[in-house]
C-alpha cells in the first residue's frame, strides 16, 4: 500500500436529491499522473470537490497517505498536501500575480521564496507580470497562474479540473508539457479532462467515468486504443 | 533586475506619503492652536475624522472582504452608549439629572481611553454573536439581515427594561466629551480636533496594516472568488467573522468619538439613515479604496456642513437669488452627488489608493533624460 498516495473507496456525493457520484473506487499511485475522463455530468468535478473538502461526501472513504480525510474541511486537506486547481481557473482577478501566488501559500508559515522561484522558473511569463492584476492576463496565462498558485502550497498531490478548458490547442499542449514537467519533479497529479486524447497521452493511468460510475480503467495507452473509448471520447 | 528598482521607488513614494500625512497633522495642530476653536472648519474636521473611521471600517467589510453589510449604525450605537455609560461620573449617574426615571445600576466610571477601547470591544462582541448566524448568508440577504440587526439593537437599547443601564429612550449626557480631555498630568485642555485626528488616525493605520497583511490578502481573495479561496485552504467563515468583528470594533470606536463630539447621545439618531450616509461616502470614495473613503468623507462633511450652507440662508444672498431658503442646500447636494455618481461610476478613486509613485516615476524619468543627454554628447535637447 505504501506507493498508493490516495485511495477512494465507494465514494458517493449528493447534491440535494441528485446523486452525482454513485459509489466509485480508485487509487492514485505516488508519482503518477492519473486521469479521470468522461462527459459532462459524469461526476468528475464532484469527485475532485469531495476530495478537496469543498463538498461533504454522502458515504464512502477517502484516504491520503493512509490517513482518513473523508469530510474534513479544505483547510486541513490543503495542509495535508492536496491542492486543487479549480475549473475555469478562478484566479483572484483584482490581486496581482504575486499576491495570487502568495495566497496559494497562505497556510504555510515557512520561507516561500524558493517555491516562488520554482514557479517563476516553470512559468517565466508570470515573472514578467508579477505586478499585473490577475484579471488582466490572457486565458493561458491565467491557467499558468492557477497552476502556479496551487504549487505554492507545495502539494504532494495536485488535482486539476479541466486545465484545457477554453484554451487554444497550442496552449493546451504547453500546459500538458508543464504538467509532465511538474510530475517529473515529484508531484503526483490527478487530472480530469474532457480532452480525452491529450489527457490519456499524458497519463500513466486512466479511469473513464459515466453517470457517476467508473466504467473502464487501464493505463493511458490501453484506454487510447480501447474501441469503446475511441468511439465515445476520441471521435475516431 | 526589475524588482529592486521597483521597491526603491515604492520606498521614496511611501516616504513622501508619510511626509504628506505628517504635514496634514501638523496643519491641524497649528490651525487649532492659532484659530478660534468655534470656527466651522473644526466642526468639519472633527466630524470628518469620525466619519472617516467608520467609512474605512465599512470599506474593510464591503470593499475588501466583499461582504455587503449594513449594520454600521448599530455598532456605532453600541460604541457610543458603552462609552457614555462608562465615562459618566458616578455622582451624575446616582443623581436624578440624567437617569430621571431609572436607577442606574452601573456604579462605577472609567477613564477615557479604557472607555474608548471598551466601546470597540462591546461592538465587536455583539458583532461576533450576530456574525455566527448572519455570515452564512450572501450578498443582499446579508445586507437585509445586518440592517435588521442594527434596528433590533437600537430598539433593544431604547427598551424600558434596559433603562437602568441605557436610560431607556432618554438621552445620555454629562459624560466625558471632547471639552473634558486634559493633557496627561496637567490641567491644560487637550486640543479636541487633534485628539479626534490622533484616535481616528491610529485606528485607520491599524486597518491599513491589516489589509496589507496576509489576512488582508485572504480577505481580498474571498472577495474575488470564494470557491477558489476555499480551495486554497482559506477558512471562509473564520475570515469573514474576523473581518466583521474587526470592522465592528472600529465602528464602535467611531461611535464613541461621535458621542464625545456631540455632548449628548440618543439611540434615535443611529437609524439606518446613518448607515446609508456612510455607505454613500464609501461608494463616492470608491469601494476598495481607503484613501478614497477618507477623501470622500471630508468632502461630504465639508459640503453638507459648510460649503453649501449659504444656500440655506436667504439673507446671505450675493447673487440676488430668491430661491434660497432652508433645505435648498440638500437639494443641491443631492444633485451634486448624482453628478459624481454619473461621472465617476466607480467612485472618486475606484479601488486605487492615493500614491506618490506616479510623481516619483515622473521625476525619475526626467532625471534619466537629463543624465542621458550629456552622455549622448550634449546634443542639446532642452
Amino acid at each position: 500500500m505504501s506507493d498508493t498516495i490516495l485511495s477512494i473507496r465507494d465514494l458517493r456525493v449528493n447534491y440535494g436529491g441528485i446523486e452525482a457520484v454513485k459509489g466509485i473506487s480508485f487509487d492514485v499511485k505516488q508519482g503518477d499522473i492519473v486521469t479521470l475522463i468522461g462527459a459532462n455530468g459524469a461526476g468528475k468535478s464532484s469527485t475532485l470537490r469531495a476530495i478537496a473538502g469543498l463538498v461533504k461526501p454522502q458515504s464512502g472513504s477517502i484516504s491520503f497517505e493512509d490517513n482518513e480525510i473523508t469530510g474534513q474541511d479544505s483547510t486541513n486537506i490543503v495542509k495535508k498536501g492536496i491542492t486543487l486547481v479549480p475549473e475555469g481557473r478562478k484566479i483572484f482577478a483584482d490581486l496581482t500575480v504575486l499576491e495570487n501566488l502568495r495566497i496559494g501559500a497562505y497556510l504555510r508559515h515557512d520561507d516561500i521564496s524558493k517555491d516562488l522561484e520554482w514557479v517563476y522558473e516553470l512559468f517565466p511569463r508570470l515573472k514578467e507580470r508579477s505586478w499585473q492584476a490577475g484579471g488582466t492576463l490572457s486565458g493561458g496565462e491565467q491557467q499558468m497562474l492557477a497552476v502556479g498558485r496551487a504549487l505554492m502550497s507545495r502539494p504532494k498531490l495536485m488535482m486539476m479540473d479541466e486545465p484545457s478548458l477554453g484554451l487554444a490547442p497550442i496552449i493546451v499542449r504547453d500546459i500538458f508539457s508543464i504538467i509532465r514537467e511538474i510530475n517529473k519533479q515529484g508531484v503526483t497529479i490527478l487530472l480530469i479532462e474532457q480532452n480525452a486524447n491529450m489527457a490519456l497521452q499524458t497519463a500513466h493511468t486512466g479511469y473513464v467515468m459515466e453517470t457517476g460510475r467508473i466504467t473502464l480503467s487501464g493505463s493511458g495507452e490501453e484506454l487510447l486504443n480501447n474501441e469503446a473509448v475511441k468511439s465515445a471520447y476520441l471521435g475516431t | 533586475m526589475n524588482n529592486p528598482t521597483l521597491q526603491k521607488k515604492d520606498k521614496t513614494a511611501s516616504w513622501l506619503m508619510f511626509g504628506f500625512i505628517t504635514a496634514i497633522y501638523a496643519a491641524v495642530v497649528f490651525l487649532e492652536l492659532t484659530m478660534n476653536g468655534n470656527h466651522i472648519l473644526f466642526t468639519v474636521l472633527k466630524k470628518g475624522a469620525i466619519y472617516s473611521l467608520v467609512a474605512v471600517s465599512m470599506n474593510l467589510l464591503n470593499g475588501f472582504t466583499g461582504l455587503f453589510s449594513l449594520g454600521q449604525a448599530g455598532f456605532m450605537l453600541i460604541g457610543a452608549y458603552t462609552y457614555a455609560v462608562l465615562t459618566m461620573p458616578v455622582e451624575v449617574k446616582l443623581s436624578d439629572s440624567v437617569y430621571r426615571y431609572y436607577d442606574c445600576i452601573v456604579t462605577f466610571d472609567t477613564g477615557l481611553i479604557i472607555a474608548l477601547i471598551c466601546a470597540g470591544l462591546m461592538a465587536a462582541l455583539f458583532a461576533a454573536l450576530i456574525g455566527l448566524p448572519v455570515l452564512r448568508l450572501k450578498s443582499d440577504y446579508l445586507a437585509i439581515a445586518t440592517l435588521g440587526f442594527a434596528e433590533i439593537i437600537r430598539a433593544f437599547f431604547q427598551w424600558g427594561a434596559m433603562g437602568p443601564i441605557t436610560n431607556g429612550a432618554n438621552m445620555l449626557r454629562n459624560y466625558l466629551d471632547l471639552g473634558d480631555i486634559k493633557i496627561p498630568f496637567t490641567d491644560i485642555p487637550f486640543p479636541p480636533t487633534t485628539f479626534v485626528f490622533i484616535v481616528a488616525g491610529i485606528c485607520i493605520a491599524i486597518i491599513i496594516l491589516l489589509i496589507n497583511s496576509s489576512y488582508g490578502r485572504a480577505f481580498k481573495a474571498i472577495r474575488d472568488d470564494e470557491i477558489a479561496a476555499e480551495a486554497m485552504g482559506i477558512n471562509l467563515f473564520r475570515h469573514k467573522e474576523m473581518s466583521f468583528v474587526i470592522s465592528s470594533f472600529f465602528a464602535g470606536v467611531s461611535g464613541a468619538l461621535l458621542a464625545m463630539y456631540q455632548f449628548t447621545i440618543n439611540a434615535q439618531q443611529f437609524k439606518s439613515a446613518l448607515t446609508y450616509e456612510i455607505l454613500l461616502i464609501v461608494v463616492i470614495g470608491g469601494i476598495g479604496s481607503i484613501s478614497g473613503s477618507v477623501m470622500a468623507t471630508f468632502l461630504y462633511v465639508a459640503a453638507s456642513e459648510w460649503w453649501l450652507r449659504f444656500l440655506d440662508d436667504p439673507a446671505n444672498n450675493i447673487l440676488g437669488l430668491t430661491i434660497l431658503r432652508s433645505g435648498f442646500r440638500k437639494l443641491v447636494f443631492s444633485i451634486v452627488i448624482m453628478v459624481i455618481v454619473l461621472f465617476f461610476s466607480r467612485g472618486l478613486m475606484g479601488d486605487r489608493e492615493i500614491s506618490f509613485k506616479g510623481i516619483v516615476d515622473k521625476i525619475r524619468k526626467r532625471k534619466n533624460v537629463k543624465a542621458a543627454a550629456p552622455a549622448e554628447g550634449g546634443e542639446g535637447h532642452e
